[in-house]
């Protein structure tokens, strides 16, 4: 039984409202509001501590809020949630484990399912289809244990993808690349999910390699949520209200910096190069 | 060959019952065996063997059949060992430790009282070592039997088991209820050591169930195919161990024979040796990354 | 029980007590509760070795011991540790049982060896054994700074330029000394749980370090002393009693642990 509540927009898959989640007793995220429609790819930005990983285990119906609702489709989530692929945060394979990258990525087929149903042809050629997409094919046969942190990394994209999902979670795949990987992860990702029309929701302490491709952005910071378009959020006033203290937002050749200020520093910068400055 | 297959060793009913004995228990130890190795639960693989031990030595006092104590006191210990917390990388030491003091302590007791309560001397390192060759062929059935269900049992739970040995996160996110497979792993771990302890030893129990696959782990990339070189590789031992022990009659002059355990287990090491040199040439990742896949990041994933 | 005949029991329990506590309280501390228990194993088997070629078993269960300690250090590095633990172990035993169907040993020496025994440590060693316990504590001593921080942080301690491999097979050789000095009274058995009960117990108990090692040491002691006293009393091994009061010590200790944890959140 849907019970679809006249907030929920028809092409809003995600709808989280008024949540709030604490950690043994300590309140680590109040009042968070943000949704996301299909198809769109979101940032979740904040700093390391700020409560990503956790606002994921709510998603994914792993831990419980104290208050507020998380709605996928405008019901509310169920604990297996076939409906959303997740690559998680830091996953350390033994390079001994006996796994090629392609049984990796057969088991998000069928790695939940109990039994040792032989694999038909359709879904072997779906995994072949898959690792071309994420442009694994050259390390397809090699150990999981063996890859580079790159390597991995688009192998438990291609994991999570396989079951066609509606909304992709990934919890900071850049923290560890390179600047050159970090950018094909992004621009495969976005391709990826442009083609499969996912929705993604991906995790960052630094938001520049991502708003070439972000739709919309939900920012975290001292326990609270801003979300919204990258305009509507990433100013000075938005983001000063966020942090509990000023903080200036400033856009330098074409990147954005958020920098703690006081009042004074805030009026000088005004006055002096107004054009760096993003109300 | 003459000297291998010395007068009377296929005729002899003794060794026939040991060759299908030992096939049965190598397939089923291999097989539990990759996933024991893979799960870095080996110590609680051998702690069962003892645990299964303890159990047998107190049936034997109480005057019950064996079997039931072998394998129930394996399943016990595993269940105390899971709510102890095996399943976390953290406590998996301890728990595996204070179960395996425990039964020791108990089997300790039951195989002095019975030392001394019986007339029958030895018997306390029979039940210790063990030998295929005094299995009673009256127990194959039972043997039979509980080697399917634990074949069968890990067939149903393969594919989340893998997933969830691989990585706990991954696992949860699909969905797999990883404690109880979890769970369901250790006594299924624990009624095949049970098995395997009973009818060749606690020593070759472990042998057989960490050997063959921690070899052909050395060498395979994929894991059903690793799961067949370990069962190849196990067979392959127990048959060399049992026709060795058997000829060590006839090559030792004081007729004496070496012990099945002792062959078994050569053969074991030498094939670990020999596969780890193939790896060590093959070469791969440098086992600096290994440190950090025993300190899995934990989060507060149940 | 304390006429005179046993107070080398007394003593001998106590010297061995002390050491367990300290040592046992570095093996919870790096999860090697595996080589623990392998290398007494193996000891037993050089016991009986020695014994077939007529050699003191004590000089068996201490080459033995030694031997599966670089056995089981060396290969830690390059595979799984658990693996090598276990073949290393498997391996011994089965020598083990080789040299005990080879010779024509008298039953209750091996169930000494195997069980524990009150009178397992003579006048005539008593002393050695003493030194040799302290030379032990002593090296733990002089180790104990990189030997917790390899434990504890073992990436950072690689980073500051400690010799991992060297602080690891160092602890295993004290390992393996320490516990060939144990098994005679202990048993071959039941000494690697004098060595996780107690200090595993001691570790819920306390956070703090040098509490926690402290408490370990007192905990041995009282098993190893009540252990004893039993055995005396009721005329059965040592090592049944070490294994069973390690464990409830154990059990004890986690039920006050987590009443201790709900108390803390009422």
């Amino acid at each position: 039984m849907t019970t679809r509540t006249s907030l929920d927009a028809p092409t809003d898959i995600l709808n989280v409202n008024g949540v709030e989640v604490a950690i043994d007793g300590r309140v680590i995220l109040r009042d968070v509001e943000f949704r996301i429609e299909a198809g769109e790819f979101t940032g979740l930005i904040g700093s390391n501590g700020s409560g990503k990983t956790t606002l994921f285990q709510v998603i994914l119906g792993l831990r419980p809020t104290v208050a507020g609702t998380v709605s996928f489709h405008g019901e509310a989530l169920a604990r297996r949630n076939r409906s959303i692929g997740y690559v998680p945060q830091k996953v350390l394979f033994d390079p001994e484990m006996p796994l090629r990258a392609r049984d990796l990525v057969a088991l998000g087929v069928d790695g939940h399912r109990y039994g040792l149903r032989r694999r038909s042809r359709a879904v072997l050629a779906d995994i072949d289809e898959m690792l071309s997409a994420v442009d694994a094919n050259e390390f397809a046969d090699r150990r999981v244990g063996e890859l580079s942190g790159g390597e991995q990394q688009r192998v438990l994209i291609a994991h999570a993808l396989i079951s066609r999902p509606e909304l992709l979670l990934l919890d900071e795949p850049l923290a560890n690349l390179d600047p050159g990987s970090a950018q094909e992860i992004i621009g495969l990702l976005h391709r990826v999910a442009t083609d499969n029309r996912v929705a993604v929701l991906l995790s960052a302490h630094e938001m520049n390699p991502l708003l070439p491709v972000m739709d919309r952005v939900v920012y975290v910071a001292n326990g609270r949520v801003a979300s919204g378009t990258t305009d509507e959020v990433v100013r000075s006033d938005v983001l000063s209200a966020l942090y509990g203290h000023h903080v200036d937002v400033l856009r330098v050749h074409g990147r954005v910096l958020v920098v703690a200020s006081s009042s004074d520093e805030h009026e000088h910068l005004v006055s002096e190069h107004p054009e760096l400055v993003v109300e | 060959m003459h000297w291998l297959f010395e007068p009377g060793l296929f005729s002899n009913h003794t060794v026939r019952t040991a060759l299908i004995v030992g096939l049965i228990v190598a397939i089923v130890s291999a097989v539990v065996g990759v996933f024991t190795v893979l799960r870095g639960q080996s110590f609680a693989g051998h702690a069962l063997t003892d645990v299964a031990t303890a159990g047998g030595a107190g049936a034997f006092l109480a005057g019950v059949a064996p079997i039931i104590g072998f394998v129930g006191g394996g399943v016990l210990g595993a269940g105390a060992m899971d709510a102890i917390g095996v399943q976390r990388v953290k406590g998996r030491d301890i728990a595996t430790g204070v179960v395996l003091g425990a039964a020791t302590g108990l089997s300790a007791l039951f195989l002095y009282l019975s030392a001394t309560s019986s007339a029958s001397t030895g018997a306390t390192q029979l039940i210790l070592f063990g030998s295929i060759f005094t299995v009673e062929p009256s127990t194959l059935p039972e043997v039979a039997i509980l080697s399917c269900v634990v074949l069968l049992t890990i067939a149903v739970i393969a594919r989340p088991l893998l997933l969830s040995s691989l990585s706990i996160e991954l696992a949860a996110a699909r969905g797999v209820r990883v404690r109880v497979v979890g769970l369901l792993f250790m006594v299924t771990l624990a009624v095949s050591v049970g098995l395997s302890a009973i009818v060749i030893g606690s020593i070759l129990s472990t042998a057989l169930l960490i050997g063959p696959p921690a070899s052909a782990l050395k060498v395979v990339n994929r894991f059903w195919f690793g799961a067949a070189i370990a069962v190849v590789l196990g067979i392959g031992a127990t048959w060399a161990g049992i026709i060795f022990a058997y000829d060590s009659y006839y090559w030792i002059p004081s007729h004496r024979g070496l012990p099945v355990s002792f062959f078994v287990v050569a053969f074991v090491v030498v094939e670990f040796a020999f596969f780890s040199v193939v790896r060590r040439r093959r070469g791969g990742r440098p086992a600096t990354a290994i440190e950090d896949s025993s300190h899995h990041v934990e989060t507060q994933w149940h | 029980m304390f006429s005179s005949f046993m107070t080398n029991a007394w003593l001998s329990g106590t010297i061995v007590a002390m050491l367990a506590g300290v040592v046992g309280f570095f093996v919870v501390l790096r999860a090697a509760s595996f080589a623990a228990h392998a290398i007494p194993n193996g000891a037993f088997a050089g016991a009986a070795g020695a014994n077939l070629v007529g050699l003191n078993p004590l000089f068996g269960l201490i080459s033995f011991a030694i031997v599966a300690a670089l056995s089981i250090g060396a290969t830690s590095r390059r595979s799984r540790s658990d693996v090598a633990t276990a073949l290393s172990l498997v391996l011994m035993l089965a020598l083990g049982a080789a040299f005990l169907t080879l010779s024509t040993e008298y039953e209750p020496a091996i169930n000494a060896l195997l069980f524990g025994e009150i009178l397992g440590v003579s006048s005539s060693q008593l002393l050695p054994v003493f030194l040799l316990a302290v030379l032990c504590v002593a090296v733990i001593l002089v180790l104990y700074r990189p030997l917790v921080f390899t434990s504890v942080a073992p990436d950072l301690a690689a980073a500051k330029g400690v010799n991992a491999t060297l602080v690891e097979i160092s602890f295993l050789l004290v390992l393996a000394l320490a516990t060939a000095l144990t098994v005679p009274i202990v048993g071959a058995l039941l000494t690697f749980s004098l060595m996780i009960g107690p200090p595993a117990a001691a570790r819920l108990l306390s956070k703090h370090p040098a509490r926690a090692l402290t408490l370990s040491i007192t905990l041995a002691l009282a098993t190893v002393w009540a252990s004893i006293a039993c055995s005396y009393e009721f005329n059965l091994p040592i090592g049944f009693f070490v294994g069973t009061i390690g464990a409830v010590l154990y059990l004890c200790a986690r039920v006050s642990h987590a009443q201790r944890a709900v108390r803390s959140f009422a």
